[in-house]
């Protein structure tokens, strides 16, 4: 069996032999993993292949695994966000996307790492220990979603799902050498998904390919009530896999191209979109002026929603708990030794952006400033179909190169963050290699034109052969 | 800028204990984080409406419907501090 | 007559009341009907606040904030939200509460109640939406508890907040304020107030029309009343030995009738709000016309009516308005064509009473048939009081054939006996009936007034007259009275 398959691989493959010997197979490849990608490992995934083999499923996903991130509700399985303070804790209910890959008959493989609650690009701070960039162990593999891109490209698992903050879906993706989608906000359903920046996430799927991107939104996109932000579009994702961008219109953002951006990396871009022009899409540059605000606003709203989010891990119901005299030292201690660093900092970092005589000068502004930056992709999207620029303006770092100034760290989403901002869809496709590390491409398109970005992504893949690149460490 | 008294005051509020030591750590590395918040303030907003959300939607409800709740064991059971069926704490104050 | 409040008390409130007749909670689909079951058994991951959660708010609890809002003559916001109030507190399972803020659905409004001198306005400053924490049960005393246990069955239930404007000049105001609230809501079929909980009270205080104080969470309408008066005699005091009021919360200790200092202005938290953003918000405005349809008859209005068309005291009237099933009661009495001046006298002055004297309350009613009362204290002492009961019970009284005292055991014995047994039965088996010497009284009365000439004759020593009288009291008593009873009782009035 190949290491790296495609969905549709997979499917033959299962009909060839059976849903459990390819399970199998995946959990042979993760036991023997360099890349720390699970925080758990599922001990039913075999037999729930098992049970799709001898009782039959006509889901479009029946028996094919998939690895989720550590922040998305399975029952049974632990959901701890990469912290310390969850320890224990098992949820008992399902996110509605897992709902989804149930009935489509998806075997779950495990959870994977992530930077602690979402809060970072480089999956170094989860409690478990940071994930390995399976290009170079010695480097991160971006993050948030660090555990779901690195376990795809380093082929334990075909597919998995992310969350996509501010680029926690894209930049790991970009990072790790594979496809990363974050969907438009509200085109999938938030439910069982621990909420970091409320107003700012999606789930999003990442895999080593367009047309599995677009399978898997097929399966979980889609309206839920239990979400009051989820809409129902009814997109067909897989149709959209068109190989033609003719007449296709592109803009390009020089704010997205700023200081700071690696030589190969602009380089690998500006080829992409000449390989888009020879293709028959034109192209022109477009002005966002605001862009340059967009980091500051998108970590003022991040931590403030962040900071009220976080407060239910008190220690009362769930999780770890630390003793104290009474409940209030008892929470004060429990959040001190249960949360990271960077975590606690950011939900100061929150609570202060929120507290009195202050709410004003950060939360608000950030707020105003939101508007513009979405004012921005809203004017240069009615002047083109798509936008295109870097994910990520350098390829992977060292583990431990950023970690000690918070600032830096946050200034790798740069690129991505405007994204969530102004809630449109935007989609990372590899695009090349820069001393043997890969390079995403981000393709941003208009609210809920998923089909047109991932038309683009589907035909620069059928034209270019990026994607086929795995990494020499584990290959 | 904000002081150490601040960082205390923030911890209190945040339910986070912070250490003597800590507050001085953390003092330095939210300053530089608010320094860089700051920019913000070049950029005239008076007249900006702010986005609470990207979505424009408007009356999301769900009927008045009972659905099943879960059984008591299942709600205590990610914890082992309880008693009789409810959740125990310390006392509060 | 007006009153000059010579204290210079203001007096303002805030008034949480459960929208219990719901269903289901403000957030989740988890049943509202806790209040008789085991701990953390009316909980979901939702209400339970599990990390990944989100709220979808329930219509009913807007159209029941709609409503109570017109019912206060309130303005509905055009545009409404819900926020987040972020403070930390063992009942609170996110560690912030789900309320409106800036935006709340019910802006300005009125009450009208019977203040110290007639009619007094109290105004609505505005009235909110938002959800209830959970339950917590402190192990010993609060100040000496040694834990606590919490029960999350009541978190997520929907709250109506309602804050009134300071213009109520004493206790009494403000206890009449709350009788009258508590009754518009009932009318409203939102709320029953007789479920624990359903109803809490902060109350503001202020004298000389100085620094107000903040009393928290009082349980009852008595308690209100109670630790207000306590509160104005404890700021007079503290004015008369020149002490200064200071801006404070306390707390009501409803054992001691004592108000305790929780907090000072200055360890104020800071609610840190911002809009809950996994809420949408809500424009809503048109509903209000057919909600405004669904609005019964009020309170006043019912009143008004009641004296006009039954022609009964304002007294009586008010007592059967004071609960909308009390209210149908009597207007399906009336309906059976008993006198509607006997019938509210029986209904408001005697079963109320004796309900009363009994800690029964009105829970239900089918309504044209009965209402259904049930002991405060012990839920299961349950009793019915039929429409047919009264209509019989007042039938009997109005033709003279059961005396008042009679009546009244009726009632007693039906509020008292689980069977259920008719006032005919009631009467039966006690020997109620005006006893047989009673009518033979009567009718010897009558018949000595109406034969003023063989009562002369008999006096004049016509014997054979005190025959001719026997014969008529026989007749009267469709010879039911035995002779010479009948003999002795005329002779008694003669000579007597
Ligand atoms: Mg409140
Ligand atoms: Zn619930």
């Amino acid at each position: 069996m190949a290491k790296w398959m495609s969905v549709a691989q997979v499917k033959e493959k299962i009909i060839e032999d059976s849903a459990e010997e390819v399970t199998a197979r995946y959990l042979e490849v993760i036991g023997k993993s360099k890349v720390n990608g699970y925080t758990k490992v599922s001990e039913k995934a075999l037999e729930h292949a098992r049970r799709i083999d001898s009782e039959g499923h006509d889901g479009p996903l029946a028996g094919v695994p998939i690895a989720i991130k550590d922040n998305i509700s399975v029952v049974g399985l632990p959901n701890s966000c990469g912290s310390k303070i969850l320890e224990g804790y098992v949820p008992p209910f399902n996110a509605h996307v897992i709902e989804k890959l149930l009935s489509a008959g998806a075997v779950i493989l495990g959870k994977t790492n992530m930077d602690e609650f979402a809060m970072g690009s480089s999956t170094e701070t989860s409690y478990f220990g940071p994930t390995a960039n399976p290009w170079d162990l010695e480097r991160v593999p971006g993050g948030s979603s660090g555990g779901s891109a690195a376990v795809v490209a380093a082929g334990e698992a075909p597919f998995a799902l992310g969350s996509d903050t501010g680029g926690s879906v894209r930049c790991p993706a970009a990072f790790c050498g594979v496809v990363g989608l974050k969907p438009t906000y509200g085109a999938v359903s938030r439910y069982g998904v621990v909420a970091y920046a409320n107003s700012l996430e999606q789930v999003g799927p990442l895999a080593n390919n367009v047309a599995d991107i677009a399978i898997l939104m097929d399966v979980i996109a889609g309206y839920d009530g239990r979400d009051s932000t989820s809409i129902d579009s009814k997109i067909e994702y897989q149709k959209a896999l068109v190989d033609d961008v003719k007449g296709l219109k592109i803009g390009v953002p020089k704010e997205f191209f700023g200081e700071g951006i690696h030589p190969d990396v602009e380089k690998a871009v500006w080829n992409a979109i000449h390989k888009y022009e020879s293709l028959g899409a034109t192209w022109e540059e477009v002005s966002m002026p605001n862009i340059k605000y967009a980091l500051a606003s998108y970590y003022i709203i991040a931590m403030s929603e962040a900071s009220s989010n976080l407060a239910r891990f008190d220690g009362t119901r769930y999780g770890f708990r630390e003793s104290g005299e009474n409940w209030h030292a008892m929470v004060s201690k429990t959040r001190a030794e249960g949360f990271g660093t960077e975590v606690k900092r950011r939900i100061l970092l929150g609570t202060y952006a929120l507290s009195a005589g202050y709410h004003d000068k950060y939360y608000l502004k950030a707020l105003k400033v939101r508007t513009l930056v979405k004012q921005d992709f809203d004017k240069a999207l009615a002047k083109v179909d798509l936008l295109m620029a870097p994910t990520m303006p350098n390829p992977a770092f060292k583990i431990g190169e950023k970690i000690e100034d918070p600032l830096t760290l946050y200034l790798s989403d740069v690129n991505t963050c405007p994204i969530n901002l102004a809630g449109v869809p935007s989609v990372s496709v590899p695009c090349g290699l820069t001393d043997g590390l890969p390079i995403g491409l981000q393709i941003m398109g208009k609210p809920f034109d998923e089909p047109t970005v991932l038309r683009a992504a589907y035909t620069f893949e059928q034209n270019t052969d990026y994607h086929t690149k795995r990494p020499p460490e584990v290959a | 800028m904000i002081t150490k008294e601040d960082v205390e005051h923030i911890g209190w509020l945040a339910r986070i204990e912070i250490s003597e030591q800590e507050t001085v750590e953390y003092m330095e590395k939210l300053n530089s984080v608010l320094e860089y918040f700051g920019q913000l303030d070049e950029l005239p907003t008076e007249d900006v409406v702010p986005t609470y959300h990207v979505a424009e939607i408007y009356n999301v409800f769900r009927e008045d419907i009972v659905e099943e709740c879960l059984p008591q064991e299942t709600v205590l059971a990610n914890t082992e501090y309880k008693q009789d069926g409810t959740f125990r704490v310390p006392k509060i104050g | 007559m007006v009153y000059e409040n010579p204290d210079g008390i203001r007096i303002g409130l805030e008034i949480h009341v459960q929208l219990n007749k719901l269903k289901t909670k403000m957030f989740c689909g988890c049943s509202s009907d806790y209040h008789n079951a085991a701990p953390n058994t009316h909980t979901c991951p939702i209400c339970l606040g599990l990390p990944g959660t989100l709220p979808v708010l329930n219509k009913k609890a807007v159209e029941a904030a709609i409503k109570v809002g017109l019912a206060l003559e309130g303005e509905i916001a055009e545009e409404t939200q819900f926020h987040r109030k972020n403070y930390f507190y063992p009942d609170l399972p996110k560690g912030f509460q789900v309320t409106q803020y800036d935006f709340p659905i019910v802006g300005k409004g009125k009450v009208v109640i019977e203040g110290e001198d007639g009619e007094h306005v109290v105004g609505i400053t505005r009235a909110h939406m938002e959800e209830d924490p959970g339950k917590l049960v402190h192990i010993g005393s609060i100040e000496k508890s040694k834990g606590v246990l919490i029960d999350y069955n009541r978190s997520g239930m929907p709250l109506i907040e309602t804050v009134t404007e300071p213009d109520m000049r004493s206790p009494k105001e403000a206890r009449r304020f709350l009788d009258k609230f508590r009754n518009i809501l009932e009318y409203l079929d939102v709320f029953d107030g007789n479920l624990e909980g359903a109803m809490r009270v902060d109350a503001n205080v202020s004298v000389h029309w100085g620094t107000r104080v903040e009393v928290k969470n009082i349980s009852s309408h008595k308690g209100v009343e109670r630790a207000l008066l306590y509160e104005i005699m404890r700021q007079k005091n503290v004015i008369r030995r020149g002490g200064k009021i200071t801006l404070e919360t306390r707390h009501f200790d409803e054992g001691r009738g004592v108000t305790i200092s929780m907090r000072t202005k200055e360890e104020a938290e800071d609610y840190r709000y911002f809009r809950e953003p996994d809420l949408m918000p809500m424009r809503v405005t048109d509903w209000i016309p057919a909600i405004r349809e669904t609005l019964p008859e009020l309170p006043d209005a019912k009143r008004a009516r009641f004296i006009e068309q039954y022609g009964i005291t304002d007294m009586h009237a008010k007592a059967l308005t004071s609960k909308i099933m009390l209210a149908d009661f009597h207007e399906s009495i009336c309906a059976q064509g008993v006198d509607p001046k006997i019938a509210a006298t029986w209904t408001a002055d005697v079963l109320l009473g004796e309900l009363n004297y009994r800690d029964l309350v009105i829970g239900a009613d089918v309504q044209g048939y009965a209402i259904i009362c049930y002991n405060q204290k012990n839920p299961d002492i349950v009793r019915h009081i039929r429409v047919n009961d009264m209509v019989e019970l007042v039938t009997f009284f109005a033709e003279g054939k059961i005396s008042d005292r009679a009546a009244v055991e009726v009632i007693r014995s039906i509020l008292d006996s689980k069977e259920e047994k008719t006032p005919l039965q009631i009467i039966e088996e006690r020997g109620l009936l005006k006893a047989e010497s009673d009518l033979v009284t009567m009718a010897v009365e009558e018949t000595i007034a109406e034969n003023e000439a063989a009562v002369q004759d008999y006096l004049g020593g016509a014997e054979k007259s005190l025959n001719f009288l026997v014969g008529q009291v026989m007749k009267k008593t469709k010879g039911t009275a035995d002779a010479k009873t009948a003999r002795e009782l005329i002779l008694k009035e003669l000579k007597g």
